[in-house]
């Protein structure tokens, strides 16, 4: 027997979008204004609206846009019905069967069928497509998976399958908890064969594009502007009220704020150091926000790691002597939350576990810091010499300086400032080349697991080089737990102990938006998994 | 005439080859790689990437085929980081627009520059000179990535008057703020040059003859010391022309006009080595064609220079 999972939420969802509104009034009640567009800032040209291909942040929001996938999510990140109504899970957990609506149409009037996703998620896993999202099939548990990745298998032994036109079904390796989740990744969008086989890598071009989203590109001008503008064959597309979204590509955030003051943009990034004036002067248009990344300090812990690091109580001292209140209140001032843990407050379903330390007074961190260093053999008179690597940037700078502070006034050592251009950086860290490294980490999806397997001895991105068999075993058995938090909360109090990664403080996502934009904008959306067709604009 | 410009000729090929060659394999030197980001990726997706850009090959046959691309189809090959585009289409997107804002603040620059200098130097001393060479080194001090945004918060922020950035085919509310800030500092650079050469110029022996022949000052400026005086300002113009019409990384970033620009730097941070090679190409023929030219004229002007 299946497990019917055609839940209330999803009912809930469907009645409350139902009604057609009254012709100017917004969802909240307000009234809206005339003018439907959407014009915002991005700092650099997207990589591709290829939902396969994509993998940047400001391209994965157009392809949220204009293509819709199983699901979507709501203001606040929850599952809500995209091109699904709802699926059903087989009693162990490992085949999803989804249920596709039948309003469902492609921008040229095309229906959109399971096959499309088919079509899609093997696109996605065939080495011939070169995705640099390829992994993500792996990350979802779909059946062969790492298999069609290496070339071992075709694409078409990987475990999805369309039984009808309306009816996905997906085999997994073994049970993910999450997999839902992932169906919101633009990376599991279904993509048009019939236009990729005519017209190959342009089929992304505007005049080419069909797409099934509540948009349609309309325009892109390389470096300068994409359009995308209400598609009439979206099923939904009665309650979509923004008519037109522009991004434009404006790499310098101080010509971006002056464009954003003169009228131009509805949304932008406030310039660095300038949030605790903006948020007094213009307080309407400040929007801060959570967001699902951490801010830290690696410290190498690998075999090549020189001896003094492999103390586990030196790296406690420098942990415990940065004072991170000050670097969130004087240093960063964006409203950052200091951090104590990895896995930041505000990931679904994930409970902040109590470490000592976070519960002390700086005053007596500093104490025992120093307490651990004398024991390590280290002291003002016979000081630690360390070499901190950065990446190029003014932020990073300065914390980086108020840190080496922090370190020497507590601990006496000294500290030597290297900072690196982003690719040689990467590189450095990378082969673990380094001492102590900036690092920050954001989310990939909203479950902890997607920061805590940072610190799995297998995991490409564990540039600490740290390796626990204790925490690989309790990382491992949470995949497959309905509740994985006392093993995220055994992990977090070890890495806490062991330290091979300082965390520094949570981020916070922050905008300067139109004050008519503010009331429509998912600041709960931990992701900012922001869906241009939920947005609106309310009258002056 | 012939054989001088076959002579020159037969030097930019092979400086052409050379700049290519030593190009490539610079850019291999570099650390890191295209793909190279915070997320490093898995061993089998990389490789599947690499396979696919034939990046797995020896650095010397990646070279091969590349240039073989650009002989026999003449493609610049794809762009890693932007992946619904090729070179060929960056550059044909950008250059018109470099090309355009360039070409203008050329003639700009020229005029401008032209008539200040003559100007200051026939008015040597005078208050026309001083405003002259005031205003053209302030303008060689003020860098354009201090003065682009300046004229963004004065003609966007509070007079209202033009739009703070992006291209829209190239209107004109859109190409003046690019043009100011692009041609400011050749422009003073020109004047600069035009003076300090026409005070020589007139200084010199034939000017005193053409004087003491009682001839009107216009004649002696227009038609006898106006060539000799373009003598070294040509030679600068080559280099100028080109360094405008391939657009300015300061410019593009700034004024978000989309030109290629943009790329000379960006291309180089993300490693995006068919983009970075397709421009330096660009760049590099484009400067040794017109130096080419430069010295066509120069023997055209100074018939000294062809023997």
């Amino acid at each position: 027997m299946n497990i019917s999972l055609k839940s209330a939420l999803f009912a809930t969802a469907l009645a409350l979008a139902s009604p057609a509104l009254a012709a100017g009034t917004a969802p909240n009640g307000m009234p809206l204004a005339d003018d439907q567009t959407f014009t915002y800032r991005v700092l650099d040209e997207h990589s591709s609206v290829d939902p396969q291909i994509v993998e940047d942040v400001s391209g994965s929001e157009i392809v949220r846009d204009l293509f819709e996938g199983l699901f979507n999510q709501d203001r606040k990140g929850n599952l809500v019905p995209g091109v699904a109504t709802s699926y059903d899970v087989s009693d162990d957990k490992t085949v999803y069967t989804f249920h596709l609506r039948d309003n469902a149409k492609w921008s040229d009037g095309t229906p959109v069928t399971a096959g499309d996703f088919v079509y899609a998620w093997q696109r996605l896993a065939d080495p011939e497509t070169a995705s640099p999202y390829q992994w993500f099939i792996e990350i979802m548990g779909v059946k062969n998976g790492s298999a069609v990745m290496a070339g071992d298998m075709p694409p078409s032994e990987l475990g999805v399958k369309a039984i009808d036109d309306h009816t996905l079904e997906v085999t997994l390796e073994a049970p993910r908890p999450y997999f839902p989740l992932t169906t919101t990744h633009a990376s599991t969008f279904p993509s048009p064969k019939w236009v990729i086989d005519k017209w190959g890598a342009d089929w992304t071009k505007p005049e080419h594009i069909v797409s099934n989203g509540a948009y349609v590109l309309t325009e892109h001008v390389p470096q300068e502007r994409s359009v995308r503008e209400r598609n009439p064959m979206y099923w939904d597309n009665e309650h979509t009220i923004i008519d037109k979204v522009t991004a434009l590509v404006i790499n310098d955030e101080n010509v971006a704020f002056t464009r954003f003051k003169a009228g131009e943009l509805d949304r932008t990034e406030i310039p660095t150091g300038q949030y605790p004036v903006l948020k007094k002067e213009m307080p309407e248009a400040t929007v801060v926000f959570p967001r699902l990344c951490t801010y830290y300090y690696t410290i190498n812990v690998s075999d090549s790691a020189p001896e003094f690091l492999k103390d586990k109580r030196v790296r406690q001292a420098l942990s415990y002597a940065i004072d991170r209140d000050i670097i969130v209140n004087n240093v960063t001032q964006g409203g950052q939350i200091p951090a104590y843990t990895f896995t930041p407050a505000a990931t679904a379903n994930f409970e902040v576990p109590t470490v000592d330390y976070a519960t002390w007074t700086q005053q007596e961190r500093n104490t025992k810091a120093m307490e651990l260093m004398a024991e390590a053999g280290y002291g003002k008179d016979h000081p630690l010499d360390l070499t901190l690597i950065y990446n190029t940037s003014e932020g990073h700078k300065k914390i980086a300086i108020a840190i080496s502070q922090m370190w020497k006034q507590t601990l006496g050592v000294n500290v030597t400032l290297e900072n690196q251009e982003w690719k040689t950086f990467l590189q450095t860290r990378g082969n673990k080349d380094y001492e102590v490294a900036r690092a920050g980490w954001c989310g990939d999806y909203n479950e902890a697991s997607t920061f805590l397997d940072l610190v799995d001895t297998d995991s490409g991105y564990n540039d600490a080089g740290y390796s626990n068999p204790e925490v690989d075993r309790l990382l491992a058995e949470a995949k497959t737990m309905d509740n994985p938090q006392p093993n995220y909360t055994k992990v977090e109090q070890i890495i806490a102990d062991d330290m091979p990664i300082i965390p520094i403080y949570h981020y916070t996502g922050n905008y300067l938006m139109n004050p008519q934009l503010v009331p429509s904008w998912p600041v709960e959306n931990v992701e900012q998994n922001w869906y241009s067709k939920d947005l609106y604009k309310v009258a002056k | 005439m012939l054989s001088f410009i076959l002579r020159r000729l037969a030097v930019a090929i092979p400086t052409l080859l050379v700049l290519v060659v030593a190009s490539f394999y610079l850019m291999q030197f570099a650390p890191g790689g295209p793909f190279t980001s915070e997320r490093p990726l898995p061993p089998q997706v990389l490789a599947n990437i690499e396979a696919k850009y034939g990046l797995n090959e020896p650095t010397w046959k990646q070279l091969v085929n590349y240039v073989g691309g650009i002989l026999t189809e003449f493609d610049f090959g794809p762009s890693y980081k932007y992946k619904d585009r090729t070179v060929n289409d960056i550059i044909a997107q950008g250059f018109p627009v470099t090309l355009k804002y360039g070409s203008i603040s050329f003639v700009v620059a020229i005029l401008v520059g032209g008539i200040l200098g003559i100007a200051a130097a026939v008015r040597q001393n005078s208050w026309l000179d001083y405003f002259a060479v005031g205003l053209t080194i302030g303008a060689q001090v003020l860098p354009n990535f201090v003065m682009a945004p300046i004229l963004i918060l004065i003609f966007t922020l509070w007079l209202g008057w033009l739009p703070g950035g992006g291209w829209n085919g190239g209107q004109w509310q859109y190409l003046v703020m690019p043009v100011i800030a692009l041609s400011t500092s050749y422009m003073a650079s020109i004047a600069r040059l035009t003076r300090s050469s026409m005070l020589e110029v007139l200084r010199s022996n034939f000017i005193r003859t053409a004087r003491a022949k009682g001839l009107p000052n216009h004649v002696i400026i227009w038609r006898h010391a106006l060539k000799p005086t373009l003598l070294p300002v040509v030679s600068y113009l080559g280099p100028a022309f080109v360094g405008m019409v391939t657009g300015s990384f300061i410019i593009d970033s700034i004024f978000s006009t989309g030109g290629i620009g943009y790329f000379y730097v960006n291309a180089a941070f993300n490693r995006d080595y068919a983009v970075m090679m397709g421009l330096t190409i660009l760049l590099g023929s484009m400067t040794i064609l017109f130096n080419m030219l430069v010295d066509i004229l120069y023997a055209w002007i100074d018939p000294k220079i062809r023997l």
